[in-house]
């Protein structure tokens, strides 16, 4: 161990990753209020009218950067429940439990957005077709992981079977993102793939990307928020927490 | 082997499994996960019998003829056509040339009768202006072309 440089193992420990994240919280909420900003300021007023979908189209850059996270926090998610169930490490459980609400929320505000954008666009809230009935499934996949983390009192079986849960709803992600591409779908293909540059004007595109940073940050933010108050709760017998100065005041 | 590594071997076992299993299964649902289907799988006759269904395609340029409330068009893949009558408020978006997913009937007459029409809009995202200019490039290449 000691010839590595740094020792990772080192913060899978709950007690130094609490100040570690601590220290690192307000440098992401920091850098969400100025990609926010930006973000915002170039989707309203620099980012051109869509010819076709006027300024509707607009929901895009809170949509898209939504559906994003929603599937990157279900896969970080289930990476830390894997961990936890191969390596047996403590804090593992902890950051899948402290991820999943925002994915939650992030996985309902796509949701929502899409049914806003779809009821003037397509002429239906609602339709169920491959996209959206795989990422209503990742909103429940985020709701069962939730629920049954909840239902069980011994923290470290409630990660076991969570982690077991998340592993499985893995399979959907793939599904989410390719379905545009493998079914026919009433939702269009994807703007931006790997494969052809982006079918869009450049302005929109930083638009999007700037507001997918502000997404990013925000999550990291309030993941690292809530692992910390996690950790207080299940670590509140030890010493170390009661020596803490915020617990003593 | 470590009791870790076997963990390990289990969860990666466990998720190859999960991902063969998914596979076979949405092989096997492959058309009815479509949405909607084609007019050239409509005339092949893959249409569901005496059940309401969706097709979705282009709105043919020049084939919507409006009466009163209710509107005639054709919806083609290029290769097929299907035509369509419907009576009721149309997507902004429902035009010549764009992408439509109507959900109904077929009459005696072979007729599609639509309860639904949803427009189907493309992933392009791009001011007025250029796409006025791509419109031009295009037909200014056509011209060259002929």
């Amino acid at each position: 161990m000691s010839n590595r440089l740094i020792s990772w193992f080192k913060y899978a420990s709950p007690q130094s990753f609490y100040p570690l994240a601590g220290r690192m919280i307000p440098w992401f909420w920091a850098l969400t209020a100025v990609f926010g900003v930006i973000g915002l300021w170039v989707s309203f007023f620099v980012a051109p009218t869509d010819f076709q979908q006027g300024e509707g189209y607009r929901i895009i850059f809170i949509h898209v950067p939504a559906a994003w996270m929603s599937m990157f926090l279900y896969v970080v998610m289930a990476t830390w429940a894997g961990l936890g169930l191969a390596l047996n490490t403590r804090l593992s459980g902890m950051m899948a439990q402290a991820i999943a609400p925002t994915g939650a929320l992030m996985a309902f505000l796509s949701l929502w957005t899409g049914a806003l954008w779809g009821k003037p666009m397509w002429g239906a809230w609602w339709v169920w077709d491959a996209r959206l009935t795989s990422a209503l499934i990742l909103f429940f996949l985020y709701i069962g992981f939730i629920a049954l983390q909840a239902a069980i009192d011994d923290a470290r079986r409630a990660d076991k079977a969570g982690a077991i849960l998340a592993l499985v709803g893995v399979v959907n992600v793939p599904i989410i993102y390719f379905s545009v591409k493998w079914w026919n779908t009433l939702h269009q293909g994807s703007t931006i793939n790997l494969a052809k540059a982006p079918s869009m004007a450049t302005t929109m595109l930083w638009g999007m990307l700037l507001m997918a940073l502000a997404f990013w940050m925000y999550s990291i933010a309030v993941a690292l928020t809530r692992v910390r108050a996690i950790i207080l709760e299940r670590e509140a017998h030890t010493e170390w927490v009661k020596d803490l100065n915020e617990v003593k005041a | 082997m470590k009791p870790r590594h076997k963990r390990i071997a289990l969860i990666l076992g466990g998720l190859a499994a999960i991902g063969v299993a998914s596979t076979l299964v949405f092989q096997a649902l492959d058309s009815n996960v479509a949405f909607f289907i084609t007019p050239t799988e409509f005339t092949e006759g893959k249409a569901p019998q005496g059940k309401a269904f969706r097709v979705g395609g282009m709105v043919r340029e020049g084939s919507i003829r409006r009466d009163n409330l209710t509107v005639h068009f054709v919806i083609t893949d290029t290769a097929k056509e299907v035509p369509v009558v419907y009576t009721g408020i149309l997507p902004d978006l429902f035009k010549e040339g764009k992408g439509a997913v109507v959900q109904g009937r077929v009459g005696a007459d072979g007729v599609f009768t639509a309860t639904e029409v949803l427009a189907k809009h493309d992933e392009n995202y791009t001011p007025p202006h250029a796409q006025h200019a791509i419109d031009q490039a295009q037909s200014t290449a056509k011209t060259l072309k002929q």
